[in-house]
């Protein structure tokens, strides 16, 4: 039986990959910041069957919080998975006008996640084993006028667990990068859907698979690493002039 | 994400106001109406609000409680009868009843009192609700079951989403062994055969006839089933194709949907017995993405009326022919026999009698003339047609249809309202 931690469960595709480890009887320790939607998808994953579900209500914008959460994430024995899913997206303009927000983008996507792990990846290395995966985005590969404090706020964290990666290879613990593309959930309600557009089911099915065969990163849907690729190789004297 | 109607036949825009989270629902302050908007499957516009808000609720996508002992389901109003499938069929449990699509939502399928093949023995998807939870305009929470507020309760149930918001709900469901249905298909000629069909075939939990509406002396398919005793399942192909585009409208022509016609009554020309998975035998069309793009922009209509036992054959054979002779209808006519299981929605459609279902693509006046003609002749019999499939009816018809409506508004949350409901009664009230 597998036990998989989840922060930021809220998350429409949080809660997709929890699914399919409760179809699978695992136990999950799940963390969000509001308690009654903890209770919510506690009930949930229960019914997908779930052999155990515990959740913690926490914000992880405050970083004190965090050592006393990965003590409890460790209190009751060893992890297989820790998945970091929360994030915000933060609006371009409002961060252009107020630096205040700008920074909160950094602070909750990068600072908080690198201070979790922080404390997560000695707490695998004691174990000498588990998997670490964290939803980036693919809006770090590039940094564009639409959107770039979100951009960098996930550029720097994919630098930062390709690092992680690299260290904790030889202690038997694999870290995945996960960049999606525009999947529909509430984060992107807001947007004008266009065939761009993922289900989050189908994104969730993807992290799953790419967490199961302990891969490095991953682009979903797939064809994402090929946009990239393409957007990457533009040279920046022509990027800097396209509107994207 | 659009929200158009499945029939998209006409064109409309919304204020979106999306529902995520059922214990913090706030809804969109100032004068305009609110429409809770599932799946988008019924074909008219009992699920538009042009100009005004429509409440989309898909993201209340939350199970609840799933009592295996009991056979009980509860969850959010958003979760899909596709979602609640994967989940309990391989416990061994089925929907209690279903539609010809599993991409309807909980709370659609209550607004609209949804039936299936098996209405002649179980009614309506109303008679398994055992209780819900309505949010009202006013901000009150109320908890909607036999006993308990108990008027709203019945108001709901077909209600068409206008007594405020279900937030979620419970409803019982029944035992299966498997996923498989035992199935019969038997190609029969006439409506006669089709009475006797459907008489001798009382027993089968499920039946259902398709007719080739292009033929004058009516000639169709008959299908009756039951939830088969093997354990097994069998091999189905997950891969669903997707219409990515709207066809034009020359393509969907009376000779293509007499291709179509003749070779469906080919395969099906020989009597047979087989063992099939439930979802080809249920939601054969589901297989195909968007299916209503066939028809092209102009979109298309549903025409779905039920007549009373009494007049069932004479009246059937009438509208048969008058549709016939118009060469307007398309591939997919449906005729099922309905039982007397009463269900406790207000306004619920289903009556003891025949029920007749066709699609017609949208040739503008001159297909609203034959469905003003049908609901004349409809009417005449206190026939109804089908809310959930309508996009014409006049406010006269409707009234006829369901003389329940007078007691109905008492119920009507003022806030409200659909492109439906002001069509039917007039605008004001």
């Amino acid at each position: 039986m597998k036990k998989i931690a989840i922060l930021g469960i809220t998350s429409a595709i949080a809660l997709e990959v929890a699914r399919l480890y409760a179809k699978n009887g695992a136990s999950l320790l799940i963390a969000g910041r509001d308690e009654q939607k903890l209770s919510l998808l506690k009930k949930d994953l229960t019914v997908f069957g779930a052999s155990d579900v515990s959740s913690y209500a926490i914000d992880f914008a405050y970083l004190e919080n965090h050592t006393s959460f990965v003590e409890w994430l460790w209190s009751q024995g060893e992890l297989d998975c820790v998945l970091i899913a929360y994030g915000i997206l933060g609006n371009q303009e409002d961060c252009e006008k107020k630096c205040e927000l700008a920074l909160e983008v950094l602070h909750v996507n990068f600072i908080s996640v690198v201070s979790l792990l922080h404390r997560i990846s000695q707490k695998m290395i004691t174990q000498k084993s588990g998997n670490i995966a964290v939803i980036s985005s693919v809006a770090g590969d590039r940094g564009r006028q639409s959107n770039f404090y979100y951009g960098a706020s996930k550029g720097a964290l994919n630098i930062f667990l390709q690092g992680l990666r690299n260290k904790l290879h030889p202690h038997g613990i694999s870290v995945l990068t996960i960049k999606p593309g525009f999947v529909d959930t509430p984060m992107t309600a807001h947007l004008k859907k266009g065939f761009l557009f993922a289900a989050s089911a189908s994104v969730a099915k993807g992290i799953y698979r790419a967490i199961e065969k302990r891969k490095d990163q991953v682009y979903l849907p797939v064809f994402w690493g090929f946009i990239m690729f393409v957007i990457r190789i533009v040279p920046e004297k022509i990027f800097k002039k396209l509107k994207l | 994400m659009s929200y158009d109607s499945w029939g998209r036949n006409y064109q409309s825009t919304h204020l979106i106001h999306p529902i995520f989270w059922k214990n913090n629902i706030i809804y969109p302050s100032g004068p305009e109406t609110l429409l809770p908007y599932g799946m988008g499957r019924s074909y008219g516009d009992v699920c538009q609000n042009p100009e005004e808000w429509l409440l989309p609720t898909r993201g209340l996508n939350r199970f609840i409680h799933f009592d295996r002992e009991q056979g009980v389901l509860a969850c959010e109003a958003g979760v899909s009868f596709d979602e609640i499938l994967s989940l309990i069929v391989p416990k061994g449990y089925f929907l209690p009843v279903t539609p010809g699509t599993k991409f309807v939502t909980v709370g659609g399928a209550i607004a609209n009192d949804i039936h299936g093949k098996n209405h002649h023995q179980k009614g309506t998807f109303g008679c398994y609700v055992t209780q819900f939870e309505l949010l009202r305009s006013d901000g009150q929470l109320l908890l909607c079951s036999p006993d308990e507020n108990a008027h709203l309760f019945k108001a709901t149930i077909g209600g068409l989403g206008l007594t405020g918001l279900i937030t979620w709900a419970e409803f019982k469901l029944q035992k299966i062994k498997g996923p498989l249905i035992d199935c019969e298909t038997i190609p029969f000629r006439g409506l006669h055969s089709f009475f006797n069909l459907s008489e001798e075939s009382k027993d089968y939990e499920y039946t259902v006839a398709w007719i080739d509406s292009l033929s004058l002396d009516l000639h169709g398919v008959f299908f009756r089933g039951n939830h088969a005793q093997e354990k097994q399942s069998l091999q189905i192909s997950k891969k669903n194709l997707a219409i990515p585009f709207n066809f034009p409208s020359w393509v969907l022509n009376k000779h293509l949907v007499r291709c179509f016609n003749t070779s469906y009554s080919w395969i099906h020309s020989r009597r047979k017995k087989h063992l099939v998975s439930y979802e080809p035998f249920f939601y054969p069309l589901d297989r195909i993405l968007n299916w209503n793009k066939i028809y092209g922009k102009k979109g298309f209509f549903q025409y779905q009326c039920l007549i009373p036992k009494k007049d069932a054959f004479n009246i059937l054979s009438e509208i048969l022919k008058l549709i016939a002779k118009s060469g307007l209808a398309s591939f997919l006519s449906v005729l099922k026999e309905f039982g007397n299981i009463s269900s406790p929605g207000l306004m619920s459609f289903p009556r003891e009698g025949t029920t007749l279902a066709m699609d017609f693509s949208n040739y503008d006046q001159k297909t609203l003339d034959l469905f003003n003609e049908l609901d004349q002749i409809v009417s005449s019999v206190h026939g109804r047609v089908y809310p959930a499939k309508d996009a014409h009816m006049s406010s006269v018809s409707f009234q006829n249809f369901f003389p329940e409506w007078k007691e109905f508004i008492n119920f009507v949350d003022p806030r409200f309202s659909s492109g439906f409901w002001r069509r039917v009664t007039g605008g004001g009230l």
